[in-house]
């Protein structure tokens, strides 16, 4: 590893150096100014699309516009009433759930999927690939749309199956599954993007690593738990770190299915299910402004944890 | 350096520009003769899901030349109420006019979104509409909009099914939870009707039943589902519930026109404005389907209530608010209203309800029944002193989250309706209202 990855200390010692090639601090002053014109179209699109709706959140969220008596000023008493707003609670505590249960199982199949392809004992190894990562190249709107019809109690995949055989499926629609029913959809969409990045991690170990085990007698196992895991440690916890803030996140699937489940999937389901209807509903723009806020700072707080514990170690072996 | 000023010259010029071009578009104040303003002309956009409206505009402009009006469907119902409150909230985009039901529109009067029609004439239309409509566009002495349609609820239905179980069709509550019984006993696959859990549903229900949970008078509201009408409903209600005799579809759905036209769905109570509905969405059950009065909670009875039913309104940000005028009064009264009655649109006129060509029109889908002088009796007999919250949208899109476990957990009906109250208690509070 050591050989591959520079570490920080040979970072450093590059900088300093090219920093002693500058020579005086004047000159160095008109290089940044010449630097800074480099990245202005990134920062100039950055600061438009990024910084600036998160400013005007942040700004929002100060206030509170109300039907009757038009807007004030309310400091952070809109962040106050979000840590003690239940439904805010109990949407973080779904989410939550879903992260705990839906993640790992998702990231252990993209995981399996992507070693079975690396191993080179799949027969039709690219066709294989192919209809694994197929399901990510479908929209999501259309992929919940056709889930919801399968589950449909009446009419769907569940109800034809109900009623031929004789079973008594329970409503994947119903308060009770449907958590599970969307942690369905999302596995299908998202374990062949996992894999991909799994997979491509897998391809750039370098072949000497392997001989090396062959010549040990590591038998496959022993090669996947020494070689190869360690190898793509860095993709694993991406990969978490994307699945981490997908859940956080969690939209798309229940606003589609809502429809089909409108006593399941209430407008406080998730956090930015909450956030939406609290701006689109209840036109309460100022509070989805703070629970937006909130959820990203929780969001970046987990995630920034989750990396720190991930990545703990790798630089010094 | 010179560069870098350039650039900000340049951007405080395309500023400038844009906001000088917002400045230009802003409304200068327009005379409130809508006479004078057809005879000017202009361009006005129209926001409505209403299909009927489309000969309407059709011929509006042929009679109004200088007159262009665009129609546009932005949503049925929420959604459009959704992408008006953004318009609103953005200060652009939002039409001249808009179609927003009786429920909503206390809500965006209050948000002084729509414009008072008082000034242009709009209080000589006394008389022209039914009771229930005009009562629900007016707010003291301002009115917010012309009454478009109204809904006042009968009993749809399905003939042929209550035939073949030897059922007798339903004329009170009891009844119709015996029926109820003996339908899905005698096939397990037929249900008396479809319920999920529908606010508008449930509000038009405690209606009839004598039900005033909802009292506003300015910033002065108040919410109570225990008064007497209330609980006469949920009592039936909940054992419909309990004994699993609703079919669990959603309304609107693919599988509700399924059985609607197969006849697993046996009946709908429903606004006056469902019989086109029926006819272009469960096209299987032509001929099958008959109207009757509304099940009543005392034999004998003879009361209904308003289920939906809508208006056009003006907005407040209108620029040509005298001439958006003009149209929304072609459209709802007088050779617009006829014209959208024959296209099938249940009329908030008196004098379609009461002309012969609409009266006595045949409908073949209902079997040759003259639906409409049951529908327009059932106008006659809508019950008085409803009135909505001035937040009924937001009330609405709470209803799933609270009576809506009723639905699908033990969750008892009465304690949703406590819980649906609360939200709105909660929410009403929030925005300034005095909730009791």
């Amino acid at each position: 590893m050591t050989r591959m990855v520079p570490t920080i200390g040979a970072r450093k010692r590059r900088a300093t150096a090219a920093r002693q090639h500058l020579g005086s601090p004047r000159r160095s002053n008109r290089r940044s100014w010449v630097g800074l014109g480099f990245v202005a179209p990134f920062l100039s699109v950055f600061a438009l699309v990024f910084v600036a709706p998160i400013a005007y959140s942040g700004y929002l969220s100060l206030y509170r516009t109300r039907l009757i008596g038009g807007t004030t000023f309310v400091g952070v008493q809109n962040y106050a009433d979000v840590f003690g707003d239940t439904h805010f609670w109990s949407a973080l505590a779904r989410v939550a759930l879903f992260l705990l249960v839906q993640v790992p199982i998702m990231l252990v199949l993209a995981l399996a999927v992507a070693l079975a392809v690396d191993s080179g004992r799949l027969y039709g190894a690219g066709v294989f690939r192919l209809s694994i990562f197929l399901p990510y190249a479908v929209p999501a709107v259309v992929a919940v749309l056709m889930w919801g019809f399968l589950y449909g109690p009446q009419f769907g995949l569940v109800a034809g199956l109900n009623r031929t055989y004789g079973w008594s499926i329970p409503n994947p629609l119903g308060p009770d599954l449907v958590l599970a029913s969307i942690g369905n959809v999302v596995t299908w969409s998202y374990v062949g993007y996992n894999m991909l990045i799994f997979f491509s991690a897998l391809r750039v170990v370098p072949l000497a690593l392997y001989e090396a085990a062959a010549v040990d007698g590591a038998s496959p196992w022993r090669v996947i738990w020494h070689v190869k895991l360690p190898a793509i440690r860095g993709s694993l916890v991406i990969a978490t770190i994307f699945s981490i803030i997908g859940s956080f996140q969690l939209f798309n699937e229940p606003a589609i299915l809502r429809p089909l489940a409108m006593n399941a999937i209430t407008t406080d389901y998730t956090p930015n299910l909450y956030a939406y209807f609290l701006s689109f509903s209840g036109q309460q723009y100022n509070y989805a402004a703070t629970v937006a806020i909130v959820m990203g700072a929780f969001t970046m707080v987990i995630a920034y944890l989750v990396q720190l514990r991930g990545m703990r170690g790798m630089g010094d072996r | 350096m010179r560069t870098k000023y350039s650039w900000l010259a340049v951007l405080s010029a395309v500023v400038l520009a844009t906001t000088a071009c917002s400045q230009a578009e802003t409304p200068s104040p327009s005379g409130s003769d809508p006479d004078a303003a057809l005879a000017k002309g202009g361009k006005i956009l129209v926001w409505s899901w209403e299909p009927t409206l489309k000969k309407v505009v059709t011929a509006f402009e042929a009679k109004y030349p200088n007159v262009d009006v665009e129609l546009v469907n932005a949503g049925t119902g929420g959604k459009q109420y959704t992408a008006l409150q953004n318009a609103i909230t953005a200060n652009s985009g939002a039409p001249d006019v808009a179609h927003v039901e009786y429920y909503a529109l206390p809500q965006f009067a209050l948000a002084k979104s729509l414009a008072d029609l008082t000034p242009f004439g709009a209080g000589k239309l006394d008389g022209t509409f039914t009771p229930g409509p005009w009562n629900g566009v007016r707010q003291g002495s301002a009115i917010f909009g012309l009454p478009m349609d109204s809904g006042p609820m009968a009993l749809f239905y399905n003939d042929e099914v209550f035939k073949k179980h030897n059922v007798k069709v339903p004329t009170t509550w009891d009844e119709y939870l015996d029926a109820a019984r003996k339908l899905h006993t005698a096939d397990p696959n037929v249900y008396i009707t479809n319920d999920t859990g529908d606010a508008g549903f449930t509000t038009s229900m405690i209606w009839q039943a004598g039900g005033r949970p909802y009292k506003a008078d300015g910033t002065n509201v108040s919410i109570d589902f225990s008064d007497a009408g209330t609980k006469k409903f949920v009592e039936t209600w909940q054992k419909l519930i309990d004994e699993k005799l609703l079919a669990p579809i959603p309304s609107w759905s693919d599988g509700w026109n399924k059985g609607l036209g197969e006849g697993t769905i046996a009946t709908l109570t429903i606004g006056a404005w469902m019989p086109a509905n029926l006819e272009s969405g469960a096209k299987a059950g032509a001929g099958k389907w008959r109207v009757t009065d509304m099940p009543q909670w005392t034999t004998g009875g003879k009361v209904s209530a308003e289920n939906g039913g809508s208006s056009l309104a003006v907005m407040d940000k209108s620029a040509n608010k005298a001439l958006a005028y003009a149209f929304v009064r072609y459209a709802t009264t007088g050779e617009g209203a006829t014209s959208r009655a024959a296209e099938g649109a249940f009329p908030a006129t008196l004098a379609d309800l009461n002309s012969p060509a609409f009266v006595d029109k045949e409908f073949t889908y209902f079997g040759g029944q003259k639906v409409n002088q049951v529908l327009a009796q059932a106008a006659k007999n809508v019950a008085t002193g409803w009135s909505y919250l001035p937040f009924q949208v937001y009330a609405n899109d709470k209803f799933n989250d609270t009576v809506g476990k009723a639905y699908v957990s033990p969750t008892r009906l009465a304690d949703g309706l406590a819980a649906w109250q609360a939200e709105c208690k909660t929410y009403g509070t929030a925005q300034g209202f005095t909730v009791k």
